[in-house]
C-alpha cells in the first residue's frame, strides 16, 4: 500500500476549505496550519498566468525527516504515511530543519506536528478531511498500488509535477497541471 | 453647551460581560504536567444535529458534530443537499468559529446617558422587550404601525417579518435587493417574466460554455455554483471571463477579456451584434419564443466589435472569437448575470442585455443553459389575516422605481430622514442581522436617518458597527444554537432543510423566533404566534409537507418529486410571464414605464489623473464583514490588501506591504490604513480590495482596524432609475502615503 | 513580474516568513562541542605520543574545561528542546541514520570520560590554580581532593582513572574526533537547508573546533615553548580552515540555484560584513597574522589571538545556524 494525494491546479480556486476542515478535524490550534494554499502569478498584465496549489506534508518515499529523528518519534506507518509519536518527540526540531517543504511545525504543546493524511479516517476507509470537503473536488487520495483508486486514475490521465523533485525526497503529493 | 447627538456611536466595550469567557476546547489545557490531547472524533459514533449554514445566503445543509466533551467540533455537509452535495465551503466549515467567538454580543443592551456620555447598560430581556413593545405601541398610536420598518438579512428575519405584518406594517426590506441583486432580478423579469432568485437556476454542470460578466466565481464561494463550475471544467467546458482584474476564474478561462471598467454594456451590445449579423443566433428558438427581434436587430446595427474596441480596450478579434465560442456551444451556454450587479446606475439595462444574449443563444430553459427551478411551498402556520396597512413601501418606491420587485432599504432609510413634505414617514427601525453601515453606501444618509428615529432596535450576533447606534441591542444566538424556519430554496428538485440547535445559546443570547414571539405577546398579537414553542410550529409545517420534525432531525434534508419539467422540450409551447407571453427582447413593460425598451450604451466616468477606480470583491474564505472576526477564518485572512499595478507602484514609489490611506473624490479618507499588494493582476487605472474589513468596533478584537473599509469610501452612488439599485463602482481614490489623520490632528 | 505567496494566511510562528526554530542555544552548543573536542583531542593525542611533560597544560590542566563546557552545552540543548519532559527518549534507541542520535550518544559517552581525565590529574590542577589570581577554582579543587581522600568510592574512581589513562585516551581520541566532526555533519545532513548542504561542513567544524581547543590551551599555557607549539598548530589549522572556506564557497557557486542563492547571503547579502569581517577577518586572519608576528619574535600578549580565535569560532557557528535556516528550497 502506498498512499498518495493528487491535486488539480486547474480546478483549485484557493478557497482554503482544506485548511479549515483540517483544523476542525484535527484540532489544529489557531495560528497553525497543516496544509496551506500557495498562489503563483507570472507575466505582465494582461498576459498572465496563475497557479494555485494546495500543499501539505508530502509523505515522501525517501523521508529526510524520519531519517534524522534521534528518538524515532517520526516514523512511517503502513501505506507510507509519515507520523509523529507525541510521547517520543523531544522537540529538538531536527525534522523541521530536514524538511524541504516546510511542512512541519512545533505544536504549542511542544511536540512536532504536521499533516497525517488523516490516518484515523483512512483506517476506516474514508478520505482525508481535506479531500472530503474540497468543493471543487480537486483533491484526490488513494492507494497508488491500486490502479482503480482515484489518485491512480487521475495520475494516469494527466500531466503532473511535484515540488522540489531535486531534493530527492520522492514526494507523494502530485500537482496536476 | 454642546448638544451631543442623540445617537452617537457607542463602542461596545467590556461592560460586565456576563460570565467568564468560555474556553475554546481546541486550546483546552488540563492543569497538570501534560496537556490533554484532543483526539479526532469518530463520525460513526459522534452525536450530530442537522442544520443549514448561516454564514452566507446559499444556506448549505449539513450536520454539526459534537466531540466527546459534548462541545461543537466540526460541521460537515449533508450528502443529500443539492446546495452543498455533502461538501461545505471554507466559511461553512469555519462556522464553528462563529459559535466560539468570545467577542459575541452577550446580553441585551440599552442606550443610556451617564455623565453626559452615551453608553450601553446591560439589561434583562424583560426590560428590553417591554421597552421595545412600549415604543412600538407609541409609534403605532402617534404615526401608525406603518412607520415601523424592518430591515433584515438573517434567517430569523422570517419570524420578524410575520411579526411586523401582524403589527400592521409591510415596510420590510432586505438591503441585498438594492445593494446587490436587484438589477438582475428586474432585468430578467423584464425579459423573461421571472427573476433569477437564489440559488441561480444555471445548469452549470452540464454547460459547454460559461460566460462571466464580472462574476468572480471561485472568489465568491457560492458553494453549489463553484462545485458545478469545477464539474464543467472537468467536462472540458470553456469559460469566458470579462473582468478588468485577473480573477481566479479568469486564470481558468479560455478567453479572458480584460475590459476597461464601466464599459461592459458596449461589449454585450457588440456580442449581440455579432450573433445577429453573423447569423450565429438560435433561429428556431428566437422565432418560437421571442418578441422584438427585428427591433433589436435595427437597434444593434452600429454596435460593431470595432466600435466596442474603442470603448472597452478589447480587440475586435477577441470579441468575435468569444462570440463564436458562445454560439458554438449553444444551447448549452450560460451568460451569467452575476449577483452583485449594482455598478453604474444602468445596471438593470446591463442585465437586460445579458438576458437578451441568453435568449439569442437559445439557452433559457435548455440543458446546459438555464433550467426551470422548483421550490417546495412551505405552509403558513394558521394565524389570523394580517391587518391591511394604509401605505407600504410600494407607495414610496414604485412612483420612482417602477420595476422595484421588493422593498428598497435605501428608500425606507430616506423616509426616516427629517422631511416635512412626505406623508410616509418611518419612525422606528428593527434591524435584524444586517450591518447597514457597511452595507448601504453613502453612510452619511444612514447616519442622519438614525438620528431622527424614535426607536432603533438592532438584533445581531456580533457587535458590528450598526449596534453602536442602537437604542436597544438584542443578542441573537448563532445558527448553531437555534431552530429557524424551514429552508425551502429553488433548485432542480424541490427540497427542504431543517435547522436545529447543536448547543445551548451562550451567555444570554436568544433565538430570533423567541424574540419575535415575546414581542408579539407584549403587543397583544398572541393569535399570530399560537404555537408555544418553535418545535411545535415546525412539526406542524413538516407534517403538512409529508414528513415530521422527528424524521427531519435524523435526515436533515428532504427532496420531493418535481411538478414541472426542468427543461423545454424541443418545440414545446411555453408561456412566459410577460406582456406578450414571449421572451421580450424589446420590453413593452419597460417602455410603458418610460424606460428604454432596449439597452443603450452610456458612457460612464473614468478616473481623473492621480485617481484610481475603487473596485471591490470577495475572498472565498470570508462573507464580508460577517466573518471578519471569526477565529477560524481570520487564520486564513485577517486583513484585506490593496491591489496595485506595478506601474502605479513604481510611479508612487510604493513598496510591498506598505501602509497607505485612501482619499476618494469627495474628500472622504479611509479610517484605517491598508497594506499594498503590488501585483500584475489589476489594471493600472484601478485598485482592488476585498470588502468587509476595516472594522471600527474595538470589541471586535480580531478585526478592529485590520485593513480598510471600502464602504466608507463609497459616497458617490449611481442610482438605477428602474429599480432603485445603488451603483457603487464610480468611486475613485487617491493613494496617500502619509497618515492624513495625524496631519489633521496637528493642524 | 513573478509573485509567490501563501493565499491561506499561513504564518506559523518560527516557520514563516523564514525558518528560525534554532536560536542561540544550538550555536552555543556547537561551539562548546568543538571546543571540548579540541581540548580532549590534544590531551589524548599528546598523552599517547608521550609528551605528557612536554605539554603539561595541554595534557593535564586544560581538559578540565571540557566537562564544564559540555555541561553548559547540554543545558543549552535542554533549554532548546520544546518537549523537554521526554528528553530521555534520546537514550532509548540508537538511530544510525540520525546525526543527532550519534551526537546524543557520543556526548553521553564522552561526558563521564571527560570527567575522569581531569580527575586523574587533580593534583596538577591544584598546583596550576594555586598561584593564580582567582582563588575560586583552587578552593573548589581542594574540596574535590578532600572528597577523594574522605570517601572510599571516589578514591576508588580516582585510582582507576589514573590506571586506565591509556585506554581512556584512546577512546577519547576517537570520541573527540567524532564529536568535532558530528557538529558539522549534523548541519550538513539537512539537505533541505542549501547553505548547510555541503560535505565540507563536517571537516570545517572539526578543524574549527580543534583550533578553538588549541587557542584555549595556548591561552592557559605557562611555559613559552608550549605556547609557541600550540600557536604553530593553530596557525596551520587556521590555514586549513581558510582553505576549506574558500572551497566551500566555490562549491556553492558551482552548484544548484538554491545553493547559489544561499551563497549570496555571504557575498553581498546580510551576512557579508559579519562573516568576512568578524569571523574570517578578526577570527582567523588577524590572529594568524599576530601569531606569525610572534614567530618573528614580536611580543604579542597571547591572550589576544587566543581570544580572537575563540570569539571567531563562536561567531562562525552563530552565523551558520542563523543563515542556514534562512536558506530554503521553496517559497
Amino acid at each position: 500500500m502506498r498512499y498518495a494525494m493528487a491535486m488539480d491546479t486547474k480546478k483549485c480556486v484557493g478557497c482554503s476549505d482544506c485548511v479549515v476542515a483540517c483544523q476542525t478535524e484535527n484540532n489544529v490550534p489557531h495560528g497553525f496550519c497543516r496544509d496551506w494554499i500557495v498562489e503563483n502569478v507570472d507575466g505582465v498584465y494582461p498576459n498572465l498566468e496563475l497557479e494555485i496549489r494546495s500543499e501539505r506534508c508530502n509523505h515522501c518515499d525517501n523521508t529526510p525527516c524520519v531519517r534524522t529523528c534521534p528518538t524515532g518519534a517520526s516514523h512511517v506507518i503502513e501505506g507510507g504515511i509519515v507520523k509523529v509519536t507525541h510521547a517520543e518527540c523531544i522537540g529538538c526540531g531536527a525534522c523541521i530543519q530536514a524538511c524541504p517543504y516546510d511542512a512541519r511545525y512545533f505544536h504549542p504543546d511542544g511536540y512536532v506536528d504536521k499533516c497525517t493524511f488523516c490516518d484515523h479516517r483512512v483506517a476506516k476507509g474514508q478520505d482525508t478531511a481535506c479531500v472530503s470537503v474540497c468543493p471543487t473536488k480537486c483533491l484526490y487520495f488513494g492507494d497508488l498500488e491500486d490502479e482503480n483508486s482515484p489518485v491512480s486514475k487521475v495520475l494516469k490521465n494527466r500531466k503532473w509535477k511535484v515540488n522540489a523533485p531535486e531534493a530527492g525526497t520522492k514526494p507523494q503529493l502530485y500537482f496536476l497541471i | 453647551m454642546k448638544k451631543t447627538s442623540r445617537r452617537d456611536f457607542i463602542k461596545i466595550s467590556a461592560l460586565g460581560a456576563g460570565g467568564l469567557a468560555m474556553a475554546n476546547p481546541i486550546m483546552n489545557w488540563v492543569p497538570g504536567f501534560l496537556p490533554k490531547e484532543h483526539k479526532p472524533i469518530d463520525e460513526s459514533k459522534a452525536k450530530r444535529f442537522p442544520t443549514f449554514c448561516e454564514v452566507c445566503f446559499w444556506k448549505c445543509a449539513g450536520f454539526t458534530y459534537l466531540n466527546e466533551d459534548g462541545k461543537i467540533q466540526k460541521i460537515i455537509g449533508n450528502d443529500k443537499d443539492p446546495h452543498s452535495n455533502g461538501r461545505f465551503c471554507p466559511r461553512g466549515t469555519g462556522g464553528v468559529g462563529m459559535y466560539y467567538d468570545n467577542d459575541r454580543l452577550k446580553q441585551p443592551l440599552k442606550r443610556v446617558v451617564e455623565n453626559g456620555k452615551s453608553t450601553f447598560k446591560p439589561i434583562s430581556w424583560d426590560e428590553a422587550l417591554d421597552y421595545i413593545a412600549d415604543k412600538m405601541k407609541g409609534i403605532a398610536k402617534a404615526h401608525g404601525p406603518e412607520s415601523m420598518a424592518l430591515l433584515y438579512h438573517a434567517s430569523s428575519g422570517s419570524y420578524f417579518k410575520h411579526l411586523m405584518k401582524a403589527y400592521g406594517s409591510k415596510n420590510i426590506a432586505k438591503p441585498s435587493y438594492a445593494q446587490c441583486l436587484g438589477p438582475r432580478e428586474a432585468g430578467f423579469v423584464a425579459t423573461y417574466g421571472a427573476g433569477v432568485s437564489s440559488p441561480e437556476p444555471t445548469d452549470v454542470k452540464n454547460t459547454k460554455c460559461l460566460v462571466l460578466i464580472g462574476n468572480h466565481v471561485g472568489e465568491n464561494m457560492h458553494n453549489g455554483y463553484v462545485q458545478e463550475v469545477s464539474d464543467a471544467i472537468d467536462r472540458g467546458a470553456s469559460i469566458i471571463t470579462v473582468d478588468p482584474r485577473f480573477s481566479t476564474i479568469a486564470s481558468k478561462s479560455k478567453f479572458w477579456l480584460p475590459i476597461k471598467p464601466a464599459t461592459d454594456m458596449a461589449l454585450l451590445l457588440s456580442w449581440i451584434h455579432v450573433l445577429i449579423y453573423e447569423g450565429l443566433f438560435d433561429e428556431k428558438y428566437v422565432k418560437q419564443y421571442t418578441f422584438g427581434f427585428d427591433e433589436l436587430k435595427v437597434h444593434v446595427k452600429n454596435f460593431t466589435p470595432e466600435w466596442a474596441y474603442t470603448k472597452t480596450d478589447i480587440k475586435p478579434e477577441q470579441i468575435r472569437n468569444s462570440a463564436y465560442e458562445m454560439a458554438k456551444a449553444s444551447p448549452a451556454v450560460i451568460v451569467h448575470p452575476g449577483r452583485h450587479t449594482t455598478w453604474y446606475g444602468d445596471d438593470t439595462q446591463r442585465t437586460r442585455a445579458i438576458a437578451i444574449l441568453n435568449a439569442l443563444l437559445g439557452s433559457y430553459g435548455k440543458k446546459g443553459g438555464w433550467y426551470f427551478a422548483e421550490k417546495k411551498k412551505v405552509p403558513h402556520y394558521p394565524s389570523p389575516a394580517y391587518p391591511h396597512p394604509h401605505w407600504t413601501w410600494k407607495d414610496i418606491t414604485r412612483p420612482t422605481y417602477k420595476s422595484a420587485g421588493t422593498g428598497i432599504s435605501n428608500d425606507l432609510i430616506k423616509a426616516s430622514l427629517p422631511n416635512d413634505k412626505s406623508e410616509h414617514k418611518i419612525k422606528g427601525w428593527l434591524v435584524v442581522g444586517t450591518n447597514l453601515i457597511s452595507t448601504v453606501p453613502d453612510q452619511k444618509i444612514t447616519l442622519e436617518a438614525i438620528q431622527n428615529l424614535e426607536l432603533m432596535v438592532v438584533v445581531d450576533t456580533m457587535p458590528m458597527e450598526i449596534t453602536g447606534y442602537a437604542d436597544i441591542v438584542l443578542p441573537e444566538c448563532t445558527y448553531l444554537e437555534r431552530y429557524d424556519d424551514i429552508r425551502s430554496s429553488q433548485n432542480r428538485f424541490p427540497n427542504i432543510a431543517l435547522r436545529m440547535p447543536a448547543a445551548e445559546p451562550r451567555w444570554e443570547s436568544k433565538p430570533g423566533w423567541w424574540m419575535a414571539r415575546e414581542l408579539a405577546l407584549r403587543l397583544g398579537l398572541e393569535d399570530y404566534f399560537k404555537w408555544k414553542n418553535v418545535e411545535e410550529q415546525l412539526d406542524w409545517k413538516f407534517k403538512q409537507m409529508g414528513t415530521s420534525l422527528k424524521e427531519m432531525q435524523k435526515i436533515g434534508v428532504k427532496t420531493f418529486e418535481k411538478d414541472k419539467d426542468m427543461y423545454l422540450a424541443e418545440g414545446e409551447e411555453y408561456y412566459f410571464n410577460t406582456d406578450t407571453g414571449k421572451i421580450e427582447l424589446y420590453s413593452l413593460d419597460l417602455e410603458a414605464k418610460g424606460y428604454d425598451p432596449m439597452p443603450k450604451y452610456t458612457e460612464h466616468k473614468q478616473p481623473e489623473e492621480g485617481f484610481y477606480r475603487l473596485i471591490y470583491g470577495r475572498a472565498p474564505m470570508h462573507t464580508f464583514g460577517r466573518t471578519a472576526n471569526n477565529p477560524n477564518l481570520t487564520d486564513l485572512m485577517d486583513e484585506n490588501k490593496l491591489w496595485v499595478n506595478p506601474k502605479v507602484a513604481k510611479l508612487l514609489y510604493l513598496e510591498p506591504d506598505q501602509e497607505v490611506w485612501l482619499k476618494n473624490q469627495d474628500g472622504v479618507i479611509s479610517k484605517f490604513p491598508i497594506k499594498v499588494r503590488i501585483t500584475e493582476r489589476i489594471r493600472y487605472d484601478s485598485v482592488y480590495m476585498v470588502h468587509g474589513f476595516g472594522k471600527d468596533n474595538t470589541k471586535l478584537k480580531r478585526s478592529y482596524g485590520k485593513g480598510a473599509s471600502d464602504s466608507d469610501l463609497i459616497t458617490n452612488v449611481k442610482i438605477d432609475p428602474i429599480m432603485g439599485g445603488t451603483g457603487m463602482r464610480e468611486n475613485f481614490v487617491e493613494i496617500l502615503m502619509d497618515n492624513p489623520h495625524k496631519e489633521e490632528a496637528r493642524s | 513580474m513573478k509573485e509567490e505567496l501563501f493565499a491561506s494566511g499561513r504564518n506559523i510562528p518560527f516557520i514563516d516568513p523564514v525558518l528560525h526554530i534554532w536560536h542561540w542555544q544550538i550555536p552555543l552548543y556547537l561551539f562548546v562541542g568543538g571546543l571540548a573536542a579540541g581540548l580532549i583531542f590534544f590531551a589524548s593525542y599528546f598523552y599517547l605520543k608521550g609528551d605528557e611533560e612536554k605539554y603539561p597544560i595541554a595534557v593535564k590542566v586544560a581538559p578540565f574545561l571540557a566537562p564544564i563546557v559540555i555541561i553548559i552545552g547540554l543545558i543549552a540543548l535542554l533549554i532548546d528542546l520544546r518537549h523537554p519532559a521526554y528528553f530521555w527518549q534520546l537514550y532509548t534507541t540508537i538511530r544510525i541514520e540520525s546525526p543527532m542520535s550519534w551526537g546524543a550518544w557520543t556526548l553521553g559517552a564522552i561526558m563521564p570520560l571527560s570527567m575522569l581525565w581531569p580527575l586523574s590529574y587533580i593534583k596538577d590542577l591544584q598546583a596550576y590554580f594555586d598561584n593564580r589570581l582567582c582563588k575560586m577554582p583552587f578552593k573548589l579543587i581542594s574540596w574535590i581532593i578532600k572528597m577523594i581522600n574522605r570517601y572510599w568510592f571516589i578514591n576508588w574512581i580516582y585510582d582507576w582513572s589514573i590506571k586506565l589513562r591509556k585506554p581512556i585516551a584512546i577512546i577519547n581520541l576517537v570520541l573527540a574526533i567524532i564529536l568535532g566532526v558530528y557538529t558539522g555533519i549534523l548541519l550538513s545532513a539537512f539537505n533541505a537547508r542549501p547553505l548547510w548542504n555541503t560535505s565540507l561542513l563536517g571537516p570545517l567544524f572539526l578543524v574549527s573546533g580543534i583550533s578553538t581547543g588549541a587557542a584555549a590551551i595556548m591561552w592557559m599555557a605557562k611555559e613559552h615553548h608550549e605556547k609557541l607549539a600550540f600557536s604553530k598548530i593553530d596557525l596551520i589549522l587556521v590555514g586549513v580552515e581558510l582553505f576549506f572556506i574558500v572551497h566551500m564557497f566555490m562549491g556553492f557557486l558551482a552548484s544548484t540555484a538554491v545553493q547559489q542563492e544561499a551563497a549570496q547571503l555571504f557575498l553581498g547579502g546580510e551576512f557579508t560584513a559579519v562573516f568576512w569581517g568578524l569571523f574570517v577577518g578578526a577570527g582567523l586572519i588577524l590572529p594568524a597574522i599576530l601569531e606569525i608576528m610572534e614567530l618573528f619574535h614580536f611580543k604579542i600578549p597571547i591572550a589576544i589571538p587566543a581570544f580572537l580565535i575563540l570569539l571567531g569560532g563562536l561567531v562562525f557557528r552563530f552565523i551558520m545556524v542563523d543563515a542556514g535556516q534562512i536558506t530554503r528550497y521553496l517559497y
